[in-house]
C-alpha cells in the first residue's frame, strides 16, 4: 500500500501497522463493513414495506386478509429469534429449489426426501452447479436479507398497527364525514398522520436491527464477525500463519467500538428527526415545541 | 415406547454429561429429537434464571447510580448501561470469550471463565444488569411526586425511605418492561453456543441440538418447531410466575395492572 512497506526490514512500530493494516486480507474485513451497511441499506426499507403491508393486513375489513395479518405479527414476535434466522435460511432454500423441481423436472419419480438427504434434480438447484462464487455469495445474501425482512417486518408491522390506532378516531370519522372512501381516508389521512406515532418505535426497531446485523455470521454470510475471527486467530488452513499471536480479543474489541458508536450515531440523528416530526403536532411534545419557541 | 424411555434415560441429561456419551447419528426418530433438545433447554434454564436472579441485584444498583447526583457515581452508571445496550450480546459474547482466553495464559485461576457454564453466565449477568438497569432507572423518574413527599412528611429519611417507598414503587412501576426483559433473557441464553463459547464433548443448549438435528438430517422442520415449543413453554412459566409477583407487589392495590406482554428479539 505505501511505499515504505516495501522493505521491511526498516520499519518501525507504528509503520509495520499501517502496512500490515493494509494488506489485501485486510481489505475483505474492511469490504465486510460495507456488506453489513448495504444489509441494513436494504432490509430497512423491505422490512418497512412488508410491517406496513402486515399492519395494513391486520386492520383490513376482511376477515381472512385480518386472520393473516394478525397471525403473521404473533407468530414471529411469539417464537425466539435467532431460531427463526436458521430455521428460514434452511426452510426457504428448499422451498425454492422445491418449486423450481416441481416445475423444471416434472418427470422425476424418486423422493424428494431419502432419508437424511433432500435431492432436487440439478437443473433445480440452487444456484446452479456450475454458477461462479459470486452468484453463491449473492444468492446468500439475499437470503438473509429476505430472513432478516420476513423477522423484523413483523416487528415493524406490529409498530404501525399501533401507530395507525393511535391516530384520534374523530380525524377518520371527520374524513368519513367529508365523503372520502376507506381508500381515501387511509392513504390521505390516516397514513400521513401516523409517522409521528410509529417513530420512537421504529427507532426502537433500527437499533434492534443494527444489533441483530453480527446474526449475518450465523446465516453463513461472510461478515464482520467471521472476518475479525479468521484475521484475529493465529493461523488459519487457508492461509499461512500471521505474524502475531491471539489478537482476536483486539478484533472483537473493535467490532464492539463500531457498533457502539453506530449506536450512539443513530441516537443523535433519530433525535434530531423526531424534533422535526413532532413540530407543529398535537402532541405534549409540539405543545412543548411551540410554548419553548 | 419402551425404547423412548430408554432414550430418555440415555440423552435426557446428556447435555450435562451423563448418559450415553454418543450422539445418534442416523435413523433419528422424533423421541430422540424431543428428548436432547429438552435436555438442553437445562442449560437455557441456567443460564436464564442466574442471570436474572445476578442480575437483578446489579440492575437496581446501577439505576440508583444512574439516579445519583454525584457524578462519581452517575457517569460509571451510565457507561455501563450505555456499553452493554449499544453492542450487540453477540460481539458481547465473543469478545468476552476471547478476553477470558487470554487471561488464561495469564494464571490458571482464570480457566473456569473460558469455559460456558461461568464465562457466558458472567457475559449475560452484567448484559441483563445493564438493560434492567435501565429500566428500574424510568420507574425511578416516574414515582409520583406525591408519594416522596408523603414520606418526608412522615419522617422517613435515608435507608428507611428507600426500603418502605423508593424501591416497592419503583418495582411495581418497573415490574410489566421488566418482565418483558426476563422473557428476552431466556430467548437471549440461545446464542450462547453460536459465539466464541465451545460446546465441550458436545454439552450444549436448546438450539445447539436443534441445530445438529437440522444440520444432520438436512430437515429444519422438525427440531426448530420443537425448539420453538419448548421455548414457549419456558416463555408461558416466566409469565406465570413473574405475574404472581407482581400480584403480590401490588395486593395493597386491589386490583393489579395486567402484565402486557411484548416480545421483542435479539439484543
Amino acid at each position: 500500500m505505501f511505499s515504505f512497506c516495501t522493505d521491511p526490514s526498516t520499519l518501525e512500530t507504528y509503520q509495520w501497522f499501517a502496512c500490515y493494516f493494509t494488506t489485501g486480507k485486510h481489505a475483505n474485513f474492511y469490504w465486510a463493513f460495507v456488506t453489513v451497511l448495504l444489509l441494513l441499506a436494504v432490509t430497512a426499507p423491505t422490512s418497512l414495506a412488508m410491517g406496513f403491508g402486515g399492519a395494513s393486513a391486520a386492520r383490513s375489513r376482511i376477515a381472512p386478509v385480518r386472520w393473516l395479518g394478525h397471525g403473521y405479527i404473533s407468530v414471529v414476535r411469539g417464537v425466539p429469534d435467532i431460531a427463526f434466522f436458521l430455521f428460514f435460511v434452511i426452510a426457504l432454500d428448499q422451498g425454492l429449489e422445491f418449486l423450481r423441481h416441481s416445475a423444471l423436472c416434472p418427470d422425476w419419480d424418486q423422493p424428494i426426501r431419502q432419508g437424511n438427504d433432500f435431492i432436487v434434480c440439478d437443473a433445480a438447484k440452487l444456484p446452479l452447479g456450475n454458477a461462479p462464487q459470486w452468484v453463491h455469495e449473492v444468492y446468500g445474501f439475499a437470503l438473509a436479507v429476505f430472513t432478516f425482512a420476513i423477522v423484523f417486518g413483523a416487528f415493524a408491522a406490529n409498530v404501525l398497527y399501533g401507530a395507525m390506532q393511535a391516530v384520534p378516531r374523530a380525524q377518520l370519522e371527520t374524513a368519513e364525514a367529508y365523503g372520502m372512501t376507506h381508500r381515501q381516508t387511509f392513504w390521505r389521512i390516516l397514513v400521513p398522520q401516523m409517522w409521528v406515532y410509529a417513530l420512537p418505535g421504529l427507532s426502537n426497531l433500527w437499533m434492534v436491527l443494527i444489533k441483530a446485523t453480527p446474526l449475518l455470521f450465523l446465516l453463513g454470510v461472510e461478515d464482520i464477525v467471521y472476518w475479525a475471527r479468521e484475521l484475529g486467530g493465529t493461523a488459519n488452513p487457508r492461509f499461512t500463519d500471521y505474524p502475531h499471536g491471539d489478537w482476536r480479543m483486539w478484533y472483537f474489541l473493535f467490532l464492539l467500538v463500531f457498533y457502539l458508536a453506530f449506536t450512539r450515531v443513530s441516537e443523535v440523528v433519530l433525535e434530531r428527526l423526531m424534533n422535526r416530526l413532532t413540530h407543529g403536532q398535537a402532541t405534549t411534545g409540539g405543545e412543548a415545541q411551540r410554548k419553548a419557541a | 415406547m419402551d425404547s423412548c424411555l430408554q432414550t430418555i434415560g440415555d440423552y435426557g441429561l446428556r447435555a450435562l454429561g451423563y448418559g450415553e456419551r454418543l450422539l445418534p447419528r442416523s435413523d433419528f426418530t422424533l423421541c430422540q429429537q424431543f428428548t436432547l433438545i429438552g435436555s438442553g433447554m437445562l442449560w437455557n434454564i441456567y443460564f436464564g434464571v442466574f442471570a436474572l436472579l445476578a442480575g437483578f441485584v446489579l440492575a437496581v444498583a446501577v439505576a440508583m447510580g444512574k439516579a445519583s447526583s454525584n457524578r462519581l457515581v452517575r457517569k460509571p452508571s451510565e457507561w455501563f448501561i450505555f456499553l452493554f445496550r449499544g453492542s450487540p450480546l453477540f460481539i458481547q459474547f465473543f469478545f468476552a470469550y476471547f478476553f477470558f482466553l487470554s487471561l488464561k495464559g495469564v494464571s490458571p485461576i482464570f480457566d473456569a471463565f473460558s469455559s460456558a457454564w461461568l464465562g457466558a453466565l458472567i457475559v449475560l449477568f452484567l448484559n441483563t444488569a445493564a438493560y434492567s438497569g435501565e429500566i428500574f432507572f424510568g420507574a425511578l423518574k416516574s414515582i409520583p411526586k406525591g408519594d416522596m413527599e408523603a414520606a418526608d412528611a412522615y419522617g422517613l429519611s435515608g435507608y428507611a425511605k428507600f426500603r418502605r417507598i423508593t424501591f416497592p414503587t419503583m418495582m411495581r412501576l418497573a415490574w410489566p418492561a421488566y418482565t418483558n426483559e426476563a422473557i428476552f433473557l431466556f430467548h437471549a441464553t440461545a446464542l450462547v453456543f453460536f459465539s466464541g463459547f465451545p460446546a465441550r464433548q458436545q454439552r450444549g443448549d436448546a438450539l445447539y441440538y436443534a441445530n445438529y438435528f437440522a444440520d444432520k438430517t438436512f430437515n429444519p422442520f422438525v427440531p426448530y418447531p420443537i425448539l420453538a415449543g419448548y421455548f414457549i413453554l419456558l416463555t408461558l412459566v416466566v409469565i406465570l410466575s413473574m405475574g404472581a409477583i407482581n400480584r403480590r407487589l401490588n395486593r395493597h392495590l386491589g386490583k393489579a395492572p395486567k402484565l402486557k406482554i411484548r416480545p421483542t428479539l435479539i439484543r
